[in-house]
């Protein structure tokens, strides 16, 4: 898996979310004007994925009325059926939803405990190269652990319930957010580092006025990796453990072995939504810390 | 006044002006380099035997080839580096260092960037607000104090950088190649603006740069270093009286010493 930021791809042009605040206009503008060439951009951008969504629909439909025969219909029903039994019988929608809630909630802490041992070991690492070089190879042992083959330990090891889940969350969540904030913390130039040496700033001065400051872009391209990792990890873990309330990882289960297709493709949209959500969530606050002065376009 | 420790060294200045170079070695300078010499780890032999001194009101400025080690004496003058041999004396509680790169920090606006060095050596809200005031106003940045480095063209981060370092009033002022990134006409006005303050705020100046034209328009003295290992070959005295317009550079006396300075400096890399 790749951990530099280089991975969060540039903002489609002209989506409203790349526009800069009027606060920001430069002062040497290079280029148009950016209102100038916003209708035609909105069209440019909105039509394409209109478009092959359509066509998508379209081969969803070809693939249950006419591929399938009505006998074997429901290995893949019409969008239609699963709209109208998934979104819009209340029972089944409500039953998602929660569990979905239950989902988040697992995720969410998994994050915040990822988040908060990520940073701690980050600084640590770099403050002294002796823990860098302690620390580093087990963070790559941990990303390369096929977490499916040990979700069955952790389950026997920390039960079946809410704490197994929230595990498997940290554990495929923490290397992102590691490597991330490391190298955050080691992007700030070296001239600013000799500008701070010359003022005779302390350590802890130097780590919060230079060194967590210009981490902040890569801890944000770290934590929208990690917030939708964290997402998988606890349908992940969901799927393997019954105990506690159920997620939507058991819901899935569920639907499938009971063949209850529009209620699983429900499911399906529904957790993909949320690691949208999540993927948004986090590049809307990274926005609104660092969008005044870091350079590159945030994904809206 | 120069401080010619060793022997022949003063044998090689060209004598140019009414100051007379050869004087006895001072060590009440503001910022003095007594036998400097560096040698790196790996082997390279950066600087020999470099010994001047600046006083207060005295504009010095070191051309030289690239690589030939000036912005290692810069390193060493503020203690970022310690050389190999000879010592460097100078009050660094103060110290005016100009980089390369303007260094601002991007997550600062430009009001907060000229604040930080009065924020490290703490200094309370209010001083810091009146320091960065004066200072925005002295190298023309007023109404940009909220913008952020990236909306910046060079020339004005480099202003900023200016700034940031007029805050603390420093003595001693290096200049480390401050204007080699921007275009010639930013950097004229750089220049002019720079020997202004060098007369309104009175400091002792180190500047490194490879601009002949830049070094004999702002200096009050211009020395030549050699190639690698650096040393200095020849010293001009700059005569022109502050404050320096900007026909100056027209001025057939100002082309002729360029041109011996140019002369010298074509003879330190053979």
């Amino acid at each position: 898996m790749t951990v530099s930021p280089d991975l969060i791809r540039p903002a489609p042009e002209g989506s409203a979310a790349d526009l800069p605040p009027a606060e920001e206009a430069l002062v040497h503008t290079p280029g148009p004007l950016p209102g100038a060439s916003r209708p035609k951009s909105l069209v440019r951008v909105a039509v394409p994925p209109v478009v092959l969504g359509g066509a998508l629909l379209g081969f969803w439909y070809v693939i249950s009325y006419v591929i399938l025969e009505p006998s074997r219909r429901f290995l893949l029903q019409p969008p239609h059926r699963v709209v109208q039994i998934g979104f819009l019988e209340w029972d089944n929608y409500s039953r998602i939803l929660k569990a979905l809630w239950n989902s988040t909630q697992v995720a969410l802490i998994g994050l915040g405990i990822a988040i908060t041992i990520g940073f701690f070991l980050a600084t640590m690492m770099s403050q002294a190269k002796m823990i860098e070089r302690a620390v580093f190879p087990f963070a790559v042992t941990l990303q390369a652990i096929p977490i499916l083959a040990i979700v069955p330990m952790i389950g026997f090891w920390f039960g079946y319930g809410t704490t197994a889940r929230v595990i498997v969350c940290i554990i495929i969540s923490l290397f992102p957010i590691i490597m991330n904030t490391l190298f955050g913390l080691q992007s700030a130039e070296r001239g600013m580092h000799d500008l701070f040496t010359l003022h005779q700033a302390n350590r802890l001065t130097r780590l919060r006025k230079l060194m967590f400051p210009a981490a902040l872009p890569a801890v944000f391209a770290g934590l929208r990796i990690s917030a939708g990792l964290a997402v998988i990890g606890a349908i992940v873990g969901d799927f393997f453990f019954g105990q506690g309330e159920a997620g939507i990882g058991q819901l899935l289960r569920r639907y499938a072995s009971q063949l209850d297709g529009e209620e699983l493709l429900t499911s399906v949209i529904m957790s993909s939504a949320l690691g949208v959500v999540t993927f948004w969530t986090f590049g809307w606050i990274q926005k609104l810390v660092i969008g005044k002065w870091h350079e590159t376009e945030v994904l809206g | 006044m120069v401080a010619a420790a060793t022997g022949n060294l003063h044998t090689l200045f060209d004598m140019k002006g009414e100051t007379d170079l050869v004087t006895t070695v001072t060590t009440t300078g503001a910022l003095s380099f007594d036998g400097i010499g560096m040698t790196f780890p790996d082997g390279t032999e950066a600087l020999r035997n470099i010994t001047f001194s600046i006083d207060k009101g005295e504009f010095i400025t070191v051309v030289g080839p690239s690589g030939c080690g000036k912005s290692t004496l810069l390193r060493i003058a503020s203690g970022l580096l310690d050389p190999t041999a000879g010592s460097v004396e100078v009050d660094r509680e103060r110290l005016g260092y100009v980089f390369q790169d303007a260094t601002l920090l991007p997550w600062r606006t430009v009001r907060q960037n000229i604040e930080l060095l009065a924020e490290l050596h703490g200094f309370d809200s209010a001083e810091r607000t009146r320091l960065s005031t004066a200072a925005i106003e002295l190298v023309g940045l007023t109404g940009f104090e909220n913008h952020y480095p990236k909306s910046l063209s060079g020339g004005m981060k480099m202003r900023t950088s200016l700034a940031r370092t007029l805050t603390l009033k420093p003595p001693v002022f290096l200049f480390d190649e401050p204007f080699g990134a921007v275009d010639e006409m930013t950097r004229e006005h750089l220049n002019e603006e720079t020997q202004r303050l060098f007369q309104s705020e009175g400091f002792a100046g180190l500047f490194i740069t490879h601009s002949i034209s830049e070094a004999v328009f702002m200096s009050t003295k211009v020395y030549v270093m050699s190639a690698r290992p650096g040393r200095i070959i020849a010293g001009f005295d700059v005569p022109f009286s502050y404050p320096r317009q900007p026909e100056l550079r027209f001025n057939p006396d100002f082309a002729q010493l360029s041109g011996e300075v140019s002369l010298a400096l074509r003879g330190s890399s053979s």
